[in-house]
């Protein structure tokens, strides 16, 4: 179905599944118990995981695939945003044009951009893509203010055009919406205690991510994605065959800039403002950490990453000292102390710290992410435990089995 | 001319702070291969000891004197710091207000110890893994340290004044024969850059004259080879880090009254050391020095107003424009040698 094979349809309908339940899935705890701190199904939540899914996935298709780590994606993320409040503020509150402006955009810049970093690989591509982000920040802070609104960030005004809506009445503020749905309208359903919030604004982003998993799913199979892996495990020899690996990079450039163009449009979308933040290089670090925390090269892990993360981020950044009391109120009192005391090291103001110390652990002991964690696991239930050495690696490619001794050699 | 002579000072002193951290950066990479993207965070641990010292010296204890009253008619207390009651009143003022350049002493075992602890600790486990791993690491590592020093020191940049001595500005103008009050440059950044002159003269004098110096040097041009020879060259290695660590520590320590140390200072410092390090030629230690005073003294150009009515916001992005060029008609960079980091 679809142009995918059996098994990838599973998959994706699985996805589909998951996507489309999320609002009940993650929403496990009941209203007013203690737990209920952990339930991540509120809409803005929602939104992000749906979003920074896409610019995962799109920067997976980069990253993951050629190899070539770009340290400036956040440069589109932050592009995209831009355009498609412009389009909101000049031509309608209708989100479908502002977002295909953002990709469009946000494309023409990777083209730019990338056709001078591709010319470089390894440590110099990264810093090349790095100084093309910090150029735009610092742009858009300072020479582009008539278009970035500078420090304030793009905002809707009154006075805007919109050419194609009608004269606002009142002195409020339009909202984005898709022909006449808003995008902050919600519809809270309560069974048995649980709330579940179901609001226009996720569904629409996850439409557009299922949209947006589905291309990349395509494209992995396709015998694109195919020279795109060659890139990545050796151009020289792709060379020799008479292939050009350049126009294939390339087009994975801006590929995934247009993902991020279209995850900046998003987020515009669900909230008409667009700051030069978005493009700060920490931003750029985040996505790497995103697909990589999830496994690069896989096709679940950049949305597992992104899901993580943004989940985790709401989450430990609610924790504060109190909660964390009312947690270890059963510890005789010293100990508890100093268990809050580490916890909150951790939660609330130093979420970062968490983020850090993730990141490092998985990179060390997990190069391949939660996806290849998971992996392990179940290859434990599978299998048992048994002895390990490093022949049994199922990756014949690169660990070929040693060729037998035959005697006489 | 005053004007240009005053742009050329301006850029001395950050273009020497560019120069140091660069110099740690190739220092790491010539020797272990490794992009350590946690070198920024060095650099602001090592402005973190001069605030760090200057604080232990004014720890202080309150004695009461009874013949004098504060406002409120009680008998006045009074703030002594231990200092000045162990070493003498003279002594200890003097250590108080000259904490900053005492902190050089403070910070080199404290940077040695860090550098060691990281390379030890973790990237040790990183030479055979992919340059991609390598900068994810440490940038987490980096993330990590950051966290650490704002729990400690809190979020607002803490100001580590200069001793009193060097606190006015020298009258260039008027030494060179030009009209006075033309070009003012405080003392301190002379003393920086003065300083930067002389840690980059030692490393570079340590590297070319001392045994020591000439085993890294082939380890660098020959990992295997000086292996086979009986040297154990991961231990040199592991101390050229720790060195790394302790110039780019110190270049910290001397710029806390520049910039009042604040802890996104070492993310913002390591992007631009990176591109230097790229603009030099990665692997090249004159290449990363020349290259950071070039884009430091660019940098102060291209904010002379004259500049900017030409090209506005071009001070913001001038390094990097630079930094593009470059790499696009010099792939190697300024002085890059061949078969550094190329696949």
């Amino acid at each position: 179905m679809f142009g995918l094979n059996k098994k990838d349809t599973t998959f994706l309908l699985i996805v589909i599944g998951l996507t489309l339940f999320t609002p009940i899935l993650m929403q496990p705890f009941a209203e007013g118990s203690g737990l209920a701190q952990f339930n991540g199904g509120y809409p803005d939540l929602m939104q992000k995981v749906a979003i920074f899914g896409i610019f995962a996935v799109g920067f997976n298709i980069l990253f993951g695939l050629t190899g070539y780590l770009s340290f400036g994606h956040a440069a589109f993320l932050g592009i995209g945003s831009y355009s498609a409040v412009w389009m909101f503020k000049l031509l309608t509150m209708n989100v479908i044009p502002g977002i295909l402006l953002a990709m469009i955009v946000s494309g023409l810049f990777a083209a730019a951009i990338g056709y001078v970093s591709l010319r470089r690989s390894g440590i110099y591509f990264s810093i090349l893509t790095l100084a093309f982000a910090q150029m735009c920040y610092k742009m858009a802070y300072s020479v582009l203010t008539p278009l970035t609104n500078g420090e304030t960030g793009l905002q809707l005004a009154l006075d805007d055009p919109r050419i194609l809506d009608k004269a606002i009445e009142g002195s409020s503020l339009p909202v984005t919406n898709i022909f006449g749905l808003a995008m902050n309208s919600t519809y809270k359903l309560e069974v048995m205690n649980h709330v579940f919030t179901f609001s226009v604004g996720f569904y629409f982003c996850a439409v557009i991510a299922i949209l947006a998993f589905y291309v990349a799913i395509r494209l992995f199979r396709s015998p694109f994605g195919m020279m795109l892996r060659a890139v990545k495990s050796n151009q020289h020899r792709m060379n020799y065959t008479g292939l050009d690996p350049k126009p294939y990079t390339l087009a994975a450039f801006v590929i995934s800039g247009m993902y991020a163009g279209l995850a900046g449009g998003l987020l515009a979308a669900m909230d008409p403002l667009a700051g030069a933040d978005r493009m700060l290089w920490t931003a750029s670090g985040e996505v790497v950490i995103m697909t990589i925390l999830g496994g690069a090269g896989t096709l679940m892990g950049p949305v597992l990453g992104a899901g993580v993360i943004k989940y985790l981020e709401n989450i430990f950044s609610k924790i504060n000292e109190t909660v964390l009391h009312s947690w270890f109120h059963w510890l005789p009192d010293g100990i508890e102390d100093v268990v809050v005391w580490v916890f909150a090291r951790f939660t609330g103001e130093g979420w970062h710290l968490t983020l850090g110390v993730t990141f490092m652990l998985v990179v060390t002991f997990l190069p391949g992410g939660l996806i290849q964690g998971l992996g392990h696991i179940r290859d434990r239930f599978k299998n048992g435990k048994k002895k390990r050495d490093k022949y049994d690696d199922p990756d014949p490619d690169h660990h070929p089995a040693p060729t037998k001794r035959v005697a006489g050699e | 001319m005053e004007t240009i002579l005053l742009q050329l000072l301006n850029g001395l002193d950050k273009g020497s702070a560019y120069a140091l951290i660069a110099l740690g950066l190739t220092l790491i990479f010539g020797t272990l291969g490794v992009v350590n993207f946690a070198h920024g965070a060095i650099f602001m641990i090592g402005a973190f000891c001069a605030v760090t010292l200057s604080r232990i010296f004014s720890i202080s204890f309150e004695t009461v004197d009874p013949t004098k009253l504060d406002f409120l008619g009680n008998p006045a207390k009074i703030k002594t710091p231990y200092v000045e009651a162990w070493f003498g009143a003279d002594a200890g003022a003097w250590m108080i207000d000259w904490a900053v350049p005492l902190a050089i002493l403070f910070s080199i075992p404290i940077m040695i110890a860090v550098g060691w602890a990281m390379e030890r600790g973790l990237i040790k486990h990183f030479y055979k893994r992919p340059h991609a791993d390598q900068i994810l690491v440490t940038f987490g590592l980096a993330i990590v340290l950051q966290e650490i020093i704002k729990y400690f020191y809190g979020a607002n940049p803490i100001s580590t004044p200069a001793p009193d001595a060097f606190r006015g500005s020298f009258d260039f103008g008027a030494a060179l024969g030009f009209d006075p009050n033309v070009i003012i440059y405080p003392y301190w950044r002379l003393i920086y850059f003065g300083f930067a002159a002389v840690v980059i003269g030692a490393v570079f004098s340590f590297l070319r004259f001392t045994t020591f110096g000439m085993v890294v040097r082939a380890g660098m041009a020959d990992r295997e080879t000086v292996g086979l020879l009986g040297i154990n060259i991961d231990r040199k290695f592991t101390i050229m880090f720790g060195l790394a660590a302790a110039v780019a520590g110190m270049a910290g320590v001397m710029y806390a009254p520049i910039l009042s140390p604040n802890y996104h200072m070492g993310m913002d410092f390591l992007v631009l050391s990176f591109v230097v390090v790229v603009v030099g030629g990665m692997g090249s230690l004159p290449g990363a020095v020349a290259a950071g005073f070039l884009l430091g003294i660019l940098e102060s150009f291209s904010s002379m107003n004259e500049i900017k009515s030409i090209i506005p916001g071009i001070d913001q992005i001038i390094i990097y424009v630079v930094a593009i060029i470059i790499l696009l008609t010099r792939p190697r960079g300024l002085m890059g040698k061949k078969g550094v980091m190329e696949d």
